[in-house]
């Protein structure tokens, strides 16, 4: 029978053994290994944090599912995956300060930060102390030589724009087209680059120049004049997860009836409880997790990650492949391991599978068109739309 | 233009609930309270996670956000900015102490409710539509809500026992103690209503705007313009500063919007020549 004193006694022998396992000298597999350490500077507070927290809890997941199978072999060394964090507030000069802590601990390889300005912020410092970072921010300087520290970590506005426009205009009769950006870096740079797109596409543009506060809550004046205007596409420039639900469901509720689109990632569930049916139709750019194209690694991904933080951000479909380039890299070339030069020369030759893809797509640095070099991880440009709770793939574009 | 008013009055009466909290508090005990925008987030997320989450009516949702942001408003009051005052003649303690509960409940609304936008489903559905003015049903209840709540709170602070010992307090609280008020017993029950205050209207404004963790600090900062233009510590005045900066927003953004985001800084810069020539805003008096 099995009683409280009988279950400690079970525990307390349980403890004693392991004690003694310990003491007698059987390491663990994850004992033996090495650390990588592999850092991440970006935003996790404030009204921006779901775009720093998808990332760091990609990282975070990715780096526990490395560790619990054995570690990740580079070289002769096997290592465990240790994710260094630093959470910049969005506010540059905390970058700084974030980069400066990673390169006192000797970490070469940083994914982040989200934003223009913190990327632009940390490249001196980045450059100085040998280390890679993988900026979410578009500005071209970053990624155009001289520059060589940078790598853009998803697909750029400047990449999917024009994509986007194009589709629209030639399935869906696009013919104007309004553009509203927060007052931010980030969404006017983005609103810029869609404006010439759209310019070059042949596109009447009927509104360029309105622009919200990020932490506005009520977005029915911001959007009243725009929707007289009647245009057949709003574009909600680098629109944060957190407003894009508002933005949609002010201009709905006002009587918009055209198409509306974004070139940032998104949320399922945060449009679906910010927007709920209004939602339907939001065009979107997402990574690898419509069911039409994820592997079983990229579900298991999801799974894990659900499992370790309660719920899934859809913005960790792109979030998820910078870290698995990190390491895939290293693993091509093992020197890279404490030499960014090493690795700078990896990524013009780099092809690896892209695990989280069906078929044999491939992992590979791109951005030669862009940036006249390689440095842009090839994440899968999949533009989504977003129908009843969850997103469906409109259609699949690639970068080079 | 009837649509730009009309969203201006719609934007004004829940800008006055918010206001309405926050200037009690400083009428009562002298006390800015940085942390009331956390306090409106943590009222949303109460009410997101009774009506939203666990699928209760939503006026239950509405009293869980009431109560227990006034619960928390009193131990704070109670257990914080009353040791705090008694034992610091510098204002600035209390400042510190509302600044440092302000980050506080920042890190701990992030980590109970993560980072995501929530919302939840329309208390009403349907839009009314006369051709020149377009509003959802549910942001006119909502607004027809917040216009009853203010004058209920008015209405209390009026006539009720305990309205009239907390207006007491705020006009002098040395004769108030020496008249026979309790002190510290009213302007607890002055904390709690306070933070009851944002409670609601983040409970209530959960169904329209949703509500993040993030957006605490600038609900303060919005409050404390509103508290400003009306007069710091007058209820009159939070009521007539949140009407002012929500049709002053309304019609900026549409009048304005050929030159970018300049509604705010025209707002910013008529505050400083505003407050320059009443530095005391509207209502406000010199001495508190």
């Amino acid at each position: 029978m099995i009683n409280r004193r009988s279950t400690l006694k079970s525990m307390v022998l349980g403890a004693v053994s392991a004690l003694a396992m310990a003491a007698a000298g059987m390491p663990s597999a994850e004992a033996q290994n090495k650390e990588l350490k592999i850092g991440f500077v970006g935003v996790t507070s404030g009204p921006a944090a779901a775009w720093g927290t998808s990332n760091v809890r990609s990282m975070q997941t990715r780096a526990a599912w490395i560790n619990e199978t054995g570690g990740v072999k580079i070289g002769d060394a096997t290592y465990n995956v240790n994710i260094v964090t630093f959470d910049d507030q969005k506010d540059p000069k905390r970058a700084i300060a974030g980069m400066e802590k990673m390169a006192q601990e000797g970490i070469h390889y940083v994914v982040g930060p989200n934003v223009d300005d913190g990327a632009a912020a940390v490249r001196p410092v980045a450059e100085a102390n040998g280390i890679i970072y993988f900026p979410y921010a578009f500005p071209k300087a970053l990624y155009q030589k001289p520059a060589s520290n940078a790598v853009l970590g998803m697909i750029a506005n400047y990449q999917s724009g024009p994509a986007i426009y194009k589709y629209l205009k030639e399935n869906k009769g696009v013919k104007t087209i309004a553009f509203v950006a927060a007052n931010e870096s980030d969404p006017l740079s983005q609103r810029d680059g869609g404006v010439e797109a759209a310019k070059a596409l042949g596109l009447k543009i009927v509104a360029q120049n309105d622009t919200y506060q990020n932490d506005t809550r009520d977005f029915t004046p911001v959007l009243t004049p725009i929707v007289a205007l009647k245009p057949d596409l709003l574009v909600l420039s680098g629109v944060a997860p957190a407003n894009a639900p508002l933005l949609i469901r002010a201009a709905r509720e006002l009587g918009f009836e055209g198409l509306i689109s974004t070139e940032t990632a998104q949320d399922a569930k945060v449009l679906e409880e910010g927007a709920g049916e209004y939602a339907n139709g939001f065009i979107s750019v997402g990574g690898a997790s419509t069911p039409e194209i994820a592997s079983d690694a990229m579900k298991e991904f999801v799974a894990r990650y659900t499992k370790m933080f309660g719920e899934y951000n859809d913005e960790s479909n792109t979030k998820v492949y910078a870290l698995e380039y990190i390491i895939d890299t290293l693993k091509a070339n093992p020197a890279a391991i404490d030499n960014v030069d090493e690795f700078k020369k990896t990524m013009d030759t780099f092809s690896a599978p892209n695990p989280y893809l069906k078929g044999d797509a491939k992992l590979s640095y791109v951005g030669t068109t862009s940036f006249g070099q390689k440095r842009q991880l090839a994440v899968p440009m999949v533009v989504n739309e977003y129908k009843d709770g969850a997103f469906q793939t409109l259609f699949v574009g690639t970068v080079d | 233009m009837e649509q730009v008013i009309a969203n201006g009055f719609y934007l004004g009466a829940q800008y006055a609930l918010i206001a309405l909290g926050l200037t009690l508090i400083f009428a009562l005990m002298n006390v800015l309270n940085f942390a009331h925008g956390q306090m409106y987030v943590l009222g949303g997320f109460i009410s997101y996670t009774v009506y939203g989450q666990l699928g209760l009516p939503f006026v239950l949702a509405l009293l869980a956000s009431g109560v227990t942001l006034a619960v928390i408003g009193a131990l704070m009051e109670k257990f914080l900015f009353r040791t705090v005052i008694k034992r610091s003649l510098r204002e600035e303690s209390t400042m510190l102490l509302a600044a440092a509960t302000a980050f506080f409940f920042d890190a701990v609304i992030l980590l109970i409710f993560g980072e995501k936008q929530r919302g939840v489903p329309k208390i009403v559905k349907g839009v009314f539509n006369d051709g020149g003015i377009i509003m959802p049903y549910d942001r006119m209840l909502v607004g027809v809500l917040a216009l009853v709540f203010i004058a209920a709170f008015v209405l209390y602070m009026q006539y009720s026992r305990v309205g009239r010992a907390m207006r007491a307090l705020a006009q002098d609280r040395v004769a108030a103690q020496l008249m026979g008020v309790k002190v510290d017993r009213y302007t607890m029950i002055g904390f709690a209503m306070g933070a009851m205050l944002a409670g609601i209207v983040g409970g209530l404004l959960v169904t329209i705007t949703g509500v993040n963790s993030g957006i605490g600090g600038p609900i303060s900062i919005k409050a404390f313009m509103m508290v400003m233009i009306g007069g710091a510590g007058v209820v009159g005045g939070a009521i007539a500063g949140g009407f002012i900066l929500g049709m002053m927003e309304s019609v900026g953004l549409t009048v304005l919007r050929e030159y970018g985001d300049v509604t705010y800084l025209v707002i910013f810069a008529a505050l400083m020549v505003f407050l320059s020539i009443r530095p005391n805003g509207l209502m406000g008096k010199p001495w508190g």
